[in-house]
């Protein structure tokens, strides 16, 4: 697994994921939820709640945090953290959109993956 | 010694000086009630939002029987005094009885006035007055169809709106080229007509009534002069109202138009006062409620010995109680050559405001659509104030010309203390500044309760808060509801109220024009906010899936690994080897790890991978069994004995009626999930007595019991009612579902509804009123008519694919 720092991988198209939805993505280090808000931003984040390891993908996605579905922590889509009173944070993985299509840091899926 | 008050009639204005004369001499009079209705005192203004279903009667309930009980008010409701002998100082009523008095007061109001044309007294012709009328009105509307209302003034247009809100065909009737034209110019009008046109009430300008149409004896259409002629079920006429002063003029009281008054509302016989629409005051006689609580003070004043207070008359100011048509004009708007005017439209808005000046004074406002100035127009009228210095932004109204612009109290804040907040009781600013400081009050209940501001029509509630919050500052807490979540300040049930109101029928339109204060809300909010739509827009509003928890978006249970798990409909908790066995091959088929029998009388498959999901139901559905929505916040299991299939104590087919309650419930969507059980008799082996809804079976009937629970907190449920046959069993469970749904917050479960808003109250309305059952119930039938349908073979179908398939990054991709 020979990477450059620089790689990003192409995972699908931007109309993969619904508005204020998610979709999950089968990577080799573990799914990965990937996020759109409103407003069209795409984000990345293991899909993983730092509390109980709830699926965050399936969460409800409002401005730009999800709600996980196990026991409503709110999961800051930016930064991976939790917000509130609760202490925690999923790996976030960084992303690009060009030309309608999601690309992810590669180094940060191989990350995951080691 | 204690003298003897004695009143004619028990309307707003005849509750109102008794409400000052308790607080300023309580035990001075012994007062003895004549109302010619067989009800307590209730607020008659609030009638029209009983009409459209906004407020129920109990809603606007003044005076219970408790408080007459109180005050030793001898309270003769139902009947009609027949005669006043002013020489012996009594009165005769339809019983016989005489019954003196020392001071009477006549306060017999008005009757509608019924235009003489052939038929006017038809059955299916009525007029709007009081609460029979509205029960005419609600039972017409019931039965649907159509109604013409003769008459396009205030009382006219708000019985149209009503009646097209209870989803008749409506259309309003009116001589005068322009709606309101009393109130309104001809601009506002035009706008107001384009409003009701939107409710879907036809207008009929320069329309003269001709005749009532009959057929088989009652009226069944308006024929108008032009010859047209409109079908009519119902025909409400609100063309005015005259002053009852007959029995007075009887006495030999003076009676003009009405009875004729001193600025002490005192009649010529100096004992005898008169209050309300039955008056005439210095030529006028007036139909609108706030001279009336003018004179009210004025009256108790003089009954408790104060000389102070006298009576010289009102200006008016007009609004529409027609939720979301904001109207509001005041003094005299009438065009003419010594007069300018200052007009604003903004037509995308619709948005229209006049102002009529002369000699530098404002003399009339007219406003449409944005009424927010209204009561600071309606002080510069009233004071005579010279304007000409603040004539250029006048338009823009006060928060432009005094005050910071963008403070949402500035409006408020720059009235001076004799301001009038509230129209209908004339409770200035200061007043109600006074009563808080004095009082120490903190909500708009406490100052509703010592100065009336606010508690008859309600819409200056929102100026109340807002001088709270000037008095109080940081002290004032808004209101003690609680917010439904961090994005609002409004409570549960004003969003509810407000959804219905405003007619916002998605998600965006309830967060801008409620005003949310975030983007797209929060996990709390959307999941409710798409309940209520889905409950009040049924058929129209199309559910939002990324509004809808994990459970009821991807129709299976999560669990605590990500897995899924799934159980299907088993109708009344029978099932057959064959569902049985096709049960079992799914979960051979997708090494299923976990069956288990559920609490709810069928079979639960746990560990179910998402991806597999549809597949799993696709091989239930062949085998005929449906989605068991065992994840919803809505109806979920009936469960059932054997009842008299097999039992040796059943009184009645108990797992028959559980099935039919299943099949005919199945599929809606309620505030919290809904439990049902039928038992077959009061061994009560369905455990019928814990659930939200639940039927015992008894020789002669079914008792149907609700607000059970078994869960975090157990309840035994309360009886509702007992009925004789499975169709009334039915049609109260529907009622009661749906009140339910119309009423709980959401994930608020029924047994904490019910303690919410109190099982009388609930009672009183499935069980006591026919009429109002069969329309919750239609309205449920209505509901169902697009709720029934499969989720699971819908999503077989493909719908939501995206749920069920994830992307892949294979290793090779992610090495490359």
């Amino acid at each position: 697994m020979n990477m450059r720092a620089s790689d990003f991988i192409d995972v699908g198209s931007l109309d993969d994921v619904p508005v204020r939805g998610s979709r999950v993505l089968r990577a080799p280090g573990g799914d990965i939820a990937l996020f759109k808000s409103a407003e069209g931003d795409i984000f990345a984040l293991r899909d993983e709640c730092p509390h109980k390891k709830g699926p965050l993908s399936q969460g409800i996605v409002h401005g730009r945090s999800v709600t996980c579905p196990l026991h409503n922590w709110i999961i800051d889509l930016e930064s991976g953290q939790a917000m509130g009173a609760d202490h925690g944070c999923t790996n976030v993985i960084a992303v690009r959109v060009e030309n309608g299509r999601i690309l992810l840091d590669a180094r940060a899926l191989a990350a995951q993956a080691a | 010694m204690t003298e003897k008050l004695v009143v004619i009639g028990n309307g707003m204005a005849a509750g109102r000086v008794l409400d000052h004369l308790f607080e300023q001499a309580p035990g001075r009079y012994a007062v003895t009630v004549f109302g010619a209705e067989p009800r307590v005192n209730y607020n008659r203004i609030l009638l029209s939002p009983v009409l459209s279903g906004e407020k129920t009667f109990d809603d606007i309930v003044t005076h219970d029987h408790a408080w007459y009980a109180a005050h030793g008010v001898d309270l003769r409701a139902g009947v009609t005094v027949t005669a006043i002998d002013r020489a012996a100082k009594t009165v005769t009523d339809t019983t016989g009885t005489v019954t003196p008095y020392d001071k009477l007061l006549v306060a017999t109001g008005s009757s509608p006035f019924i235009i003489p044309v052939p038929g006017a007294n038809l059955p299916g012709v009525v007029t709007y007055r009081d609460l029979d009328d509205v029960n005419a009105m609600l039972a017409a509307a019931e039965k649907g169809g159509s109604a013409v209302v003769i008459g396009g003034g205030l009382l006219g247009l708000e019985a149209a709106a009503g009646l097209a809100m209870r989803g008749m065909k409506v259309s309003v009737v009116h001589l005068m080229p322009t709606l309101m034209e009393r109130q309104l110019d001809a601009a506002a009008g035009y706008l107001l007509q384009g409003a009701m046109e939107a409710r879907g009430v036809e207008v009929f300008t320069k329309a003269n009534t001709k005749a009532i149409v009959e057929e088989d004896g009652r009226a069944v259409g308006v024929l108008l002069e032009d010859g047209r002629t409109l079908a009519a079920d119902l025909v409400v006429m609100a063309v005015g109202i005259r002053p009852n002063a007959g029995l007075a003029k009887a006495a030999g009281l003076n009676v003009n138009r009405g009875l004729v008054v001193d600025d002490e509302m005192r009649t010529n016989d100096g004992d005898v006062f008169a209050v309300g629409e039955c008056v005439e005051h210095r030529g006028q006689c007036y139909g609108l409620v706030a001279p009336l609580f003018e004179m009210a003070k004025v009256v108790a004043a003089r009954l408790t010995d104060d000389p102070a207070p006298r009576y010289e008359g009102s200006f008016l100011s007009t609004k529409l109680k027609v939720t979301g048509v904001d109207l509001f004009s005041a003094g005299d708007f009438a065009d003419g050559p010594d007069r300018d005017e200052i007009v604003l439209r903004d037509a995308a808005r619709k948005i229209y405001k006049r102002l009529v000046l002369k000699d530098d004074q404002l003399i009339g406002a007219v406003m449409y659509g944005d009424t927010a100035d209204g009561p600071y127009f309606f002080e510069l009228v009233k004071s005579g104030e010279d304007v000409s210095d603040i004539r250029d932004t006048l338009i823009f109204g006060r928060s432009f010309a005094g005050a910071g612009a963008g403070d949402p109290n500035a409006a408020v804040a720059g009235l001076p203390d004799s301001a009038e907040i509230c129209g209908c009781n004339g409770v200035c600013k200061g007043a109600i500044v006074g009563a808080i400081q004095a009082k120490g009050l903190t909500d708009v209940n406490g100052v509703r309760a010592h100065t009336k501001a606010s508690a008859s029509c309600g819409s200056c509630t929102g100026l109340v808060e807002q001088v709270l919050a000037l008095t109080l500052g940081e002290g004032f807490q808004k209101a003690d509801v609680e917010p439904m979540c961090g994005c609002t300040d409004l409570g549960h049930d004003d969003v509810r109220r407000l959804i219905v109101a405003k007619e916002l029928k998605t998600i965006p339109q309830v967060m801008q024009e409620l005003e949310w204060k975030t983007s797209c809300g929060c996990a709390k909010c959307r999941p409710a906010l798409n309940y209520y739509l889905l409950c009040d827009w049924p058929g129209e509003y199309q559910d939002d899936s990324q509004s809808r928890f994990i459970n009821e978006r991807v129709h299976a249970n999560i669990q605590k690994d990500g897995t899924y798990s799934v159980v299907p409909r088993m109708w009344g908790g029978m099932t057959s080897p064959s569902e049985l066995r096709a049960i079992a091959d799914v979960a051979d088929k997708f090494a299923i790890p976990a069956v288990k029998v559920t609490g709810g009388q069928r079979i639960d498959l746990l560990g179910v991978k998402k991806e597999d999901l549809p597949a799993v139901w696709a091989d239930l559905n062949a085998a005929g069994m449906v989605s068991g929505h065992a994840y919803a916040k809505g109806l979920r299991t009936v469960k059932t004995c054997v009842g008299t299939d097999w039992c040796r104590f059943g009184t009645q087919d108990s797992t028959g009626l559980g099935i039919k309650i299943e099949k005919f419930m199945w599929g809606s969507w309620t505030p919290a999930k809904l439990k049902l059980a039928v038992s077959g008799c009061p061994r009560n082996c369905a455990e019928a007595t814990c659930k939200d809804v639940g039927v015992i079976c008894v020789e002669s009937g079914y008792e149907v019991h609700f607000a059970g629970a078994a869960g975090l907190h157990v309840r035994q449920t309360d009886l509702l009612c007992k009925v004789a046959t499975e169709e009334e069993c039915m049609e109260h469970i529907a009622a009661l579902t749906q009140l339910y749904r119309e009423q709980g917050r959401y994930l608020e479960r029924m047994y904490k509804w019910a303690k919410r808003v109190g099982l009388d109250t609930i009672r009183a309305q499935i069980v006591d009123d026919a009429a109002r059952r069969r329309a919750l119930f239609d309205r449920f039938v209505l509901s169902q008519s697009t709720a029934q349908i499969d989720p699971w073979a819908e999503r077989v179908a493909g719908k939501e694919a995206h749920e069920f398939n994830p992307l892949k990054l294979s290793l090779a991709e992610a090495a490359e």
